[in-house]
This record gives C-alpha cells, structure tokens and sequence, in this order.
C-alpha cells in the first residue's frame, strides 16, 4: 500500500504537486491520470525518494522508499526506459541493480527471459529500439519479485504491438495478485486495464475513485433513441424534464431521463422507438470533462478536490449538448454498461 | 517481439538475507565500472602515456647524457623522471576517468535507475568513490613501477639510474600513485558537486593545472608563501628524490597530506550535495 498524504513538490515558482493524498491499495491496476505536466512523474519520483517534498509525506507500507529494507523486493520502478548506460549491455545493467539489494544472479536470467531480452542480453543497449529499452526496464522492475510495481507512461511511443505486449503483461501481473500504480495521459489506455483511477490536474487531486464510480460521476448516462417521430419525442422528454439534442445516424440523444422513463414517456404520447440504448460516456470524454474543469475552476480553493461531475448529471445547466459530442465519439464509448 | 508474452511465474527467489547495504552496492558498482568500454580504454590510455612518455624521457636523457653538464647530472632525478609522464599527464586521464564515474550517471539517466535501486545515497556514494579509488589505485601503481622499471633500464648506460632500495625512491614510486589516485578523486567529488563531465574536467583542470601555472607569475615572494598551499605541489614533492628540498614546501608527505585534506573536504561536500539534492 502506496499512501501518499498532503504532498507538495516546487521547483523553483512552478508548483508541480500541490497538497496530493491518495492511496494506492493492493492487488488492483491503479491508473494514474493526467494531462502532460499535470505532475504525475513528479509524484512518481516523489514516491521513489529521487526528489524530496517541499510538505508531506510518501510512505509504502508505513516505511519512507528509502528506508525500505530490499527496495527492489517491495517496489519495482520504470519512470524512465532511457534511463540507461547506453554502454553497458543489458545483462550488465540487471546485474549492477540486482547486486545492490543482493539478489542472486541467476534472476538477472530469469527477468530476461520473461521479458523476451535473452538473445539480445549481451548487446549494448544503446541500439535498443524504444520496446525493448522498454521490456529491459520492465525486467528491472521484476528483479526483486516485487508486491508493488510503478510505470510511468509505459506505452508512450509504442507501436501498436508494444502496446499490446505491455498491456496485457500489466493485466498478468495484476492477475498474481500484485499492485499496479501506473500513469498515463491517455484516458483510452486505462479504459482497458485499471480497476481504481487516481485524476490529478495542475498538481492537484480531481478524482480517486473506482473506474465506474468515475464514469457515473463525471458524466453521467445518456439515451439514445431512434424514433420515426423525433419532433414529437423531444417535446415529451423536454415536458417531462429533461432534454434531447440530435445526435448521429439521426438518432436522439436524451440527458436528464434514464433509459426506463424515456421508454414509459415515448409509450404515452405514441411515438414509436426503434432504438433504445443507455449511452456511458467514454472515460476518455469524461477525462477531458473533468481536466477541462481542472483548469476552469482555478483559483477556487474548495472547488478543487471534489470531483465537478458529483452533482446529479442533467441538473447542471449547460451539459444538455455534451452527451452529443460523446455519442459522436463512437469508438469510445461504452454501451449499456459496463 | 510480435508475440504476446504473458508472465511466465518466475522460480520463487529466496527470503532476503539482510538488508540492502554497502557490501551489495559495493559489487555493483564494481560491476558498472567493468561493464562500460570506457574505462577500459581511459586505464589503457593512462598505462600508454604514463609509461610511453616516462620511456621516451629517460631514452633521451641516456642518449644525450654525454652532453649533459655536471651541474645537471648532479641534480638529475633519476627516479622522478621515469614517472613524469604518470604523475603530469596521467594525472589528466585520471582526472577524465574520475570525473566521468559519477557524470556519465547523470547524462545518461542511470542515476535515477540507480538510486530507485538502492535509496541510500551516502552508501552509493561511498561505494562509487571506494571502487574508483581502488581500480585507479591499483592501475596506478602498475603504471608506477612498470614505468620506473623501464626507465631505469633505459638509464642503465649512464650510471645514473636508481633502483628501488635507495633512499626515498619507494616512496616516490608508490607515491606518485597514490597522488595520481587523489587527483582522480577530487574530480570525483567534484562531479557530484557539478553533475556534468564537461563542467567537471574543466574545473578541475583549473584548479590542478591553470592556477599552479598562474601563481608562477606572481613575485617569487608571494609565491613562496603560497606554494605550499597549492593543490598540485604535493605530485613534485611526492615524486622528487634527488633535488635539495624545496625551503618553502613541506616535507613530501606533509605536502601529500595538504592535498589529501583538499579531496577530503571535497568529497564531503560532495557527498552532502549528492545526499541532499533531488537526483
């Protein structure tokens, strides 16, 4: 368990965290999130004792990083792939890391051959492509046989197989039951593989929260509804409270009314629906709603921690037209729950 | 690298033994400083020049002895002579190699790799100084005798060679290493101080070879009274064998000591630095 409490870091006039507590709990894909330069490395290297906090404290399980009997037995580390001598080959590199928390050699093989690196362990890895500097830093992680594992934007210009690789060598790893605290800027890549969301925004916590409660405080559900009678139908919904705005393919796209009341509306006033669909917005839209927001609302103190969405969704003026943008975005939104 | 690997359960690893402590980062930092082609070819760098140029010195000497004065031949240090090329240019190697130990970590990233391994900084530190110092220590001495056995040799024919059991020409050997060495950690600690390699030799270069060159230019009083203080007097002190003592120089080895205490406290600083700062 990863707790980190009112952690403050400057450098120089530029706040990067400002007054952070989360907690990062056992056993779960924790996904850190986060515009560029919202201080997510920052926190990272915080956590690892590599920049000390100007206020607060990081501990993992109740000790500070460095006063961690074996480190690497408790917590493996990727911030940075590149973070190498490009002169030393990579069975070097494991080696040097392993000894220092006397770890046996023969792991140094293992890691590599977990990762797929054995045929090139003994090259330098200054010709390393960006994936395999990648697979080396992910072996260094699994040196020590660590509870807690750390990345930092791990599929940052990967190709699309890259992506894949380490994707579903996180979902393993969460799978033997390990912790896994990992950042990134992209909201479509967490969709996939985190269980609890850690938002920060300029430094600040937005959101720390279970992926779902983060999709239904953020953005709430929308209805699609395909209907021969739209004129009709809108006019219902909006006498009955809430609102619809067209939305692709012709369909409608209903905020402010859930999937039920919309069917029970549409059955009173005779307008006959072919389609009837609960819309979840995409965590991507939902992301950039609320980092938007982070921006937004800065200056005002007690605005920041709590998470803009957390009202009831359709009773904040202005949100009617949103739903229609994430309908747009088909790819990325999910259907009928999750 | 198209296939999708899934984690293969690794065999369990067994309990720790201990803590995380200066033994291991010991041999890991011996491994890094084996690991990396450039030490192999500063060290060769530093036994070519050291013993090439101690060579070619004494070769000349020999060969123009007969046209050497009295006066000269009387004052001539056989054993100081063979060592010049280590104690002048292997000094600057040295100090390349040194420097590079602790910089090469921040240019290239490695530092932060490193300290996520091992958090105890003053250990790591420690453990880089005590693995250089050892590796050019040892390096050092090699260049040291082969050097001075060479130049003997090619001394031979005048008669004026020196061998080790007299007066002073051990201590000039194995002292001529041990300065060497001490260059190599002032530049060390200097590098933690400026975290840049080219930063680093360029101060230290400053410091050892610029300011001894300017201080020459001051009136001869002044520079009497500063000579001892001065960073680089301790190498022709340590080295002299022969030469009447200079008046104003402490003895070789309270010379040595005036240097020693200048990298003491610059690896202290260092070391605070290096402990204190986000890495």
């Amino acid at each position: 368990m990863i707790e980190v409490r009112g952690l403050s870091k400057r450098y120089g006039e530029k706040i990067a965290v400002n007054d952070l507590s989360f907690d990062v709990v056992p056993g779960k894909v924790t996904g850190f999130l986060g515009p560029n330069g919202a201080g997510k490395t920052t926190t990272m290297r915080l956590i690892l004792g590599l920049d000390y906090p100007n206020a607060g404290s990081v501990t993992i399980d109740g000790k500070r990083y460095a006063s961690l009997a074996n480190p690497m037995r408790e917590v493996g580390a990727l911030l940075d792939a590149k973070a190498v001598h490009g002169g030393r080959s990579a069975y070097n590199h494991l080696l040097c890391l392993a000894q220092t928390n006397n770890l046996p050699k023969r792991r140094v093989g293992e890691v590599l051959e977990l990762v797929g690196l054995t045929d090139v362990a003994r090259k330098r890895t200054k010709g390393f492509s960006l994936g395999m500097s990648q697979r080396l830093g992910i072996a260094v992680t699994l040196l020590g046989d660590p509870k807690i594992l750390m990345f930092d934007e791990p599929v940052n210009g990967l190709d699309p197989e890259g992506i894949l690789w380490i994707r579903n060598f996180m979902k393993a790893l969460a799978a033997e039951g390990r912790t896994v605290f990992v950042s990134s800027h992209l909201m479509s890549e967490m969709e996939h593989t985190a269980d609890q969301l850690v938002v920060i925004g300029r430094g600040q916590l937005l959101a720390d929260c279970t992926m779902e409660e983060f999709i239904a405080r953020s953005s709430g559900q929308t209805v699609r509804v395909a209907t021969p009678q739209p004129d009709q139908l809108v006019k219902a919904v909006a006498d009955a409270g809430g609102s619809a705005v067209n939305g692709a393919d012709g369909t409608l796209v209903v905020s402010g009314l859930v999937a039920a009341q919309v069917g029970d509306i549409a059955f009173e006033h005779g307008v006959r629906l072919h389609e009837l669909t609960v819309v979840r917005a995409s965590l991507e839209a939902a992301f950039m709603e609320l980092t938007a927001d982070s921006v937004e609302y800065r200056g005002t103190e007690n605005e920041q921690g709590q998470p803009p969405g957390s009202a009831q969704p359709g009773t904040q003026p202005g949100t009617a037209e949103r739903p229609s943008e994430l309908a747009a975005q088909g790819q990325h939104s999910r259907e009928g729950g999750i | 690298m198209a296939a999708v690997t899934t984690t293969r359960q690794a065999p369990v690893l067994p309990p720790p033994s201990g803590r995380a402590g200066f033994g291991g980062t010991l041999r890991s930092e011996f491994t890094k400083i084996r690991s990396v082609r450039s030490t192999y070819w500063t060290l060769l760098v530093l036994l070519a020049v050291s013993i090439g140029i101690g060579a070619a010195i004494c070769a000349g000497t020999a060969a123009n002895w007969d046209q050497t004065s009295a006066a000269d031949r009387a004052t001539f240090d056989a054993t100081q002579v063979s060592i010049a090329g280590l104690f002048y240019l292997g000094q600057l190697v040295i100090v390349v190699f040194g420097a590079i130990v602790l910089t090469a970590e921040y240019s290239t990233g490695m530092i932060r790799t490193s300290l996520t391994a091992m958090p105890r900084r003053v250990t790591v530190y420690a453990a880089k100084a005590l693995v250089f110092a050892v590796v050019a220590l040892v390096v050092t001495l090699v260049a040291a005798f082969v050097a001075f056995f060479l130049g003997q040799a090619l001394l031979a024919s005048t008669h004026a060679n020196a061998s080790l059991s007299e007066h002073d020409v051990l201590r000039a050997v194995i002292g001529s290493a041990l300065y060497v060495t001490l260059c190599g950690l002032f530049a060390f600690a200097a590098g933690a101080i400026f975290r840049h390699t080219a930063a680093t030799i360029t101060s230290i270069i400053g410091l050892l070879f610029v300011i001894p060159i300017l201080a020459h230019l001051l009136p001869s009083s002044w520079y009497n009274d500063i000579a001892r203080w001065l960073p680089d007097s301790a190498g022709g002190a340590i080295t002299a064998t022969v030469a009447p003592q200079d008046s104003h120089l402490f003895s070789p080895w309270g010379q040595f000591t005036v240097f020693a205490v200048y990298t003491a406290i610059l690896l202290i600083v260092g070391g605070i630095l290096f402990r204190r700062r986000d890495a």
